[in-house]
């Protein structure tokens, strides 16, 4: 065995009926080092980790793992935790009703005689809570932390462990920036102690922040590595491995045409449903033209969503008052029916919790917005349906063997356009698009981004909420920015530049 | 494998139930030295158990918009009361003392829906006081005491269609004709398929794929025709079946063909996305629970015209019959997964099971125990065969 690794995954290949998911992998990670693993979604990211973590026991893939030098047999996720090896998922997998020590020692309780030994847990809670950064009380019930506390709370779960190495399915995902950067330190924190970890991400500017080595898998197979140096990488050059063509540009060319003014927002303020006296949104006013791609930047839980849900009927939160034109027109609008049929569609960001029926398949999803535009003397039309999702796999370009499947077989990209489709069945004049491609890989980003380009020369006016600034920078052509529930901002893209916007998104005046 | 693909589509788990269905009748028939498949027996199965299956077709839908309903028996028993109350003390005539029964399902199926739907109290707690309440009433207006219904009622619940035409085809011409036309729909919506099946593709499918359904159906239904049919004179394929049949076919096209059902669908595989694509969630809980409790009414007035009379312990767990029906039909605890035709399957897995045992003079007691068994089976393997899948 070779020196300085701690780990070695060696000709790693995995096979699920009729697809090869890893083929001939090779993975040597650095014993203290951050490495880093990026690769388009469905490379194979999540099935080698699966396999390293024990998940695919031993012997449902070929291959070998060498782990300090050892080589290791992990018949399921107990085995690898026991020699050192801790995933943590990107859905976090707490339990949310329980404290932070119960969760902590979950499965793996101090007892004595029988009983569980509160005080002594507490104890080492205190210690692990300390290890992270985290100032709270052990007895915290976790549903009353954020997602950045809760995500370090597992890592000092898994610290509780005595893990050697730590695996971070895209840690920063669901954090804002100032638990992505809180969260980044103590990976660099971790190394200190001789920790190893090995994180799965998207975000370049991540992996060039903390990691010492890059690995890229694409189709299955490591396509190459890179050493990160002195907090540089090639970005361009990672980008090209991961989907294997240079992409020039990351956000496609467009001209916009835009036209008229159709929607109008003036005073829309909004009450937290659960916080009396807490405004969600406050006196917010704007517009979009048709045409037109408009962004929306602020920070998480600044109340860009709950904005957006607001409109599309009064979705959430409790309305407290504002007006609402459609061409010029007033229009009261109190249910998500009434949205649909005023021509509003609203995609959101919880693309598996909010956007789709897992359990449908592709041609059900398409239609189900609007059912009546499928009908046949008062009964579904099964042609009709099929027609219809054939047209908009074709003009989508979804990537699938039939649409008869089902849409939990779908890539994120994919199963994004789906939620797309669905929303243009219903054929909407406004379309709010609430980070669509968040969790998609690069090449399905650049995919949506055409399509919402084609949707706004479609006359579309198109309302774009996205925590990436560079994002909103490449696709709208004016920015919004939101803090606090107010919108602080207006500038044409063209004028804006990342720190700007930055700014108006975290003034506290 | 490939040619038995052909002609039952891709997924043939669907048809494993049917299988054992098929297994258990012949087991049975072998067992009982051929009592099992008899006409007099037949026409007793479908007539017996058609208001477990009536209550299922409601309960199908309850279970995938993730709800339960355990007041199903006590409704029926409370409406069918009602009902023989009310049309003795005032003497009313048959239909009035039915649409009184269905009028009771409703009011008592809005009453559930409401507290589901508007306060949001899940439907096991909301049917389980209805259980109570129902059944309470039941016994408290009765004074435990059976009461006769109208005697027309008796056509619902063991009815046979007239016999008229002539005598050379040597049984019942109405169950003939019933035979005669079911096979025509079928022969009709395949031959549609076959020459619709090019439209969208551009590949129009062979054939003999359509042949041979039509001849594996016409055969079945063929054979099913002559055993109804072709019992002691006076007898046919029974009236409740006819209801029931009736039924199938309205909740088949509920279920399948109208927004109604996609939304029930929606509802129980994910309430934020219906809700979220403009389905409105309190609606479809409302008129699913209301739904629910007529069909319970429903199965009342077959069972009670069976019977002859409404006692006060009728519909005495027959929610869970409902219910094991739909699981072993393969729908799913969480919501979201079940079809009508597969309900039926199990529902009359349930039933053969019943009967079968009788035949056997296997007692009551340890037919309990078999069903226990079934439906655990069932489920289990349906499960194992869905984690192989994955």
């Amino acid at each position: 065995m070779s020196e300085g690794y701690i780990l070695q995954m060696k000709n790693i290949t995995k096979t699920f009926p009729g697809v090869k998911a890893l083929s001939d992998v090779t993975l040597e990670v650095a014993e203290a080092s951050i490495h880093a693993i990026c690769g388009e979604n469905g490379a194979g990211k999540s099935t080698l980790m699966k396999v390293l973590s024990g998940v695919y026991p031993y012997g449902s893939y070929d291959g070998e793992i060498f782990f300090q030098g050892k080589k290791m047999i992990f018949k399921n996720i107990k085995d690898s935790e026991r020699a050192g090896i801790v995933i943590i998922h990107q859905e976090l997998t707490m339990i949310p009703e329980l404290s932070v020590t119960e969760n902590i020692f979950m499965g793996n309780e101090i007892v004595e005689k029988g009983l569980i030994n509160w005080g002594e847990e507490r104890k080492r809670t205190r210690e692990l809570l300390e290890k992270v950064g985290l100032h709270i009380n052990p007895n915290t019930i976790i549903k009353n932390l954020g997602v950045g506390q809760q995500q370090l709370v597992e890592i000092a779960k898994a610290l509780s462990k005595n893990v050697k190495v730590l695996i971070l399915d895209e840690p920063t995902s669901s954090l804002n920036e100032s638990d992505s950067e809180n969260l980044l330190h103590l990976m660099l924190g971790l190394k200190k102690q001789g920790i190893t970890c090995i994180m799965i991400s998207h975000k370049l500017n991540e992996i060039a922040a903390v990691s010492d080595y890059v690995t890229v898998i694409r189709d299955g197979q490591t396509v190459d590595g890179y050493a990160v140096e002195a907090g540089r990488v090639d970005e361009n050059k990672i980008i090209k491995a991961m989907v294997g063509r240079e992409i020039g540009n990351r956000y496609p060319e467009h001209t916009p045409k835009i036209g008229e003014v159709i929607l109008e927002v003036s005073g829309w303020t909004v009450e937290d449903a659960k916080v009396p006296g807490k405004m969600l949104c406050k006196d917010s006013a704007f517009y979009v033209r048709a045409g037109e791609i408009v962004g929306f930047a602020g920070l998480m839980g600044a109340g860009r969503t709950e904005l957006m849900r607001s409109l599309f009927g009064k979705n959430m939160g409790i309305f407290k008052g504002g007006k609402m034109k459609i061409g010029g027109r007033e229009v009261r609008i109190n249910s998500v029916q009434e949205a649909i049929k005023n021509k509003i569609a609203y995609v959101p960001e919880d693309r598996k919790g909010l956007g789709l029926n897992l359990l449908d398949t592709i041609r059900k999803t398409i239609v189900s917005a609007n059912l009546d535009k499928i009908k046949t003397k008062g009964l579904l039309d099964f042609d009709k349906e099929r027609a219809a999702s054939e047209k908009y796999k074709d003009f989508m370009r979804i990537k699938c063997r039939d649409v008869g499947v089902g849409v939990n077989t779908l890539s994120g990209g994919n199963q994004q356009k789906v939620v797309l489709s669905k929303w243009m069945f219903t054929e909407p004049d406004i379309l709010i698009l609430d980070e669509p491609t968040r969790g998609i890989d690069v090449g399905a980003k650049y995919e949506i981004y055409k399509l919402i380009h084609e949707l706004a020369d479609k006359g579309k006016a198109i309302i774009l909420v996205s925590s990436e600034l560079p994002e909103l920078l490449g696709m709208a052509d004016r920015i919004y920015t939101i803090f606090e529930g107010k919108i602080t901002g207006e500038i044409a893209a063209k004028e804006a530049n990342q720190e700007m916007l930055m700014k108006k998104m975290t003034i506290t005046a | 494998m490939k040619y038995i693909k052909k002609v039952l589509g891709e997924d043939l788990r669907q048809y494993t139930m049917v299988v054992a269905l098929a297994a258990l009748i012949i087991i049975f028939n072998i067992a009982s030295g051929g009592k099992m498949v008899t006409s007099s027996n037949f026409q007793n199965l479908i007539s017996g158990n058609a208001y477990v299956l009536v209550l299922a077709l409601g309960m199908l839908m309850v279970i995938v918009i993730g709800q339960i309903d355990l007041s199903v028996g006590s409704v029926a028993g409370f409406a069918s009361m009602v009902m023989a109350i009310t049309a003795r003390q005032f003497n009313l005539p048959w239909y009035v003392a039915i649409l009184i029964a269905l009028v009771i399902g409703m009011i008592a199926g809005a009453w559930q829906g409401f507290f589901l739907s508007r306060l949001g109290i899940p439907g096991f707690i909301t049917t389980l006081g209805g259980m109570m309440i129902f059944r309470g009433g039941v016994i408290w207006i009765s004074n435990s005491i059976s009461v006769p219904v109208p005697s027309e009622l008796k056509w619902f619940g063991a009815g046979y269609l007239p016999e008229w035409g002539p005598a050379f085809t040597g049984m019942n011409n109405s169950t003939l004709l019933l035979g005669i036309i079911a096979i025509a729909v079928y022969v009709i919506a395949q031959i549609r398929k076959y020459t619709h099946s090019g439209d969208i593709t551009g590949k129009k499918e062979a054939f003999w794929p359509f042949a041979v359904r039509i001849g594996i159906v016409a055969v079945v239904i063929g054979y099913a025709t002559w055993l109804f049919g072709s019992g002691r004179p006076g007898t046919s394929f029974p009236i409740p079946g006819l209801i029931l049949v009736i039924l199938i076919i309205l909740y088949y096209l509920i279920t399948e063909r109208t927004p109604f059902g996609r939304h029930v669908y929606a509802v129980g595989g994910n309430k934020s996305a219906a809700e979220l694509s403009g389905v409105s969630v309190k609606r479809t809980y409302f008129l699913t629970m209301l739904n629910m409790s007529v069909l319970a009414a429903v199965a009342g007035i077959l069972f009670v015209g069976r019977s002859t009379a409404a006692g006060p312990a009728d519909g005495t767990s027959w929610e869970m019959d409902a219910i094991a029906s739909v699981f072993i039909g393969g729908a799913a605890v969480s919501g979201g997964v079940g079809t009508v035709i597969a309900t039926m399957v199990g529902g009359l897995v349930m039933a053969v099971l019943n009967n079968g045992l009788m035949l056997m003079g296997v007692g009551a007691d340890k037919t309990q125990v078999i069903k226990g068994f079934v439906l655990l089976a069932a489920v289990a393997f349906d499960v194992y065969n869905k984690k192989n899948r994955r």
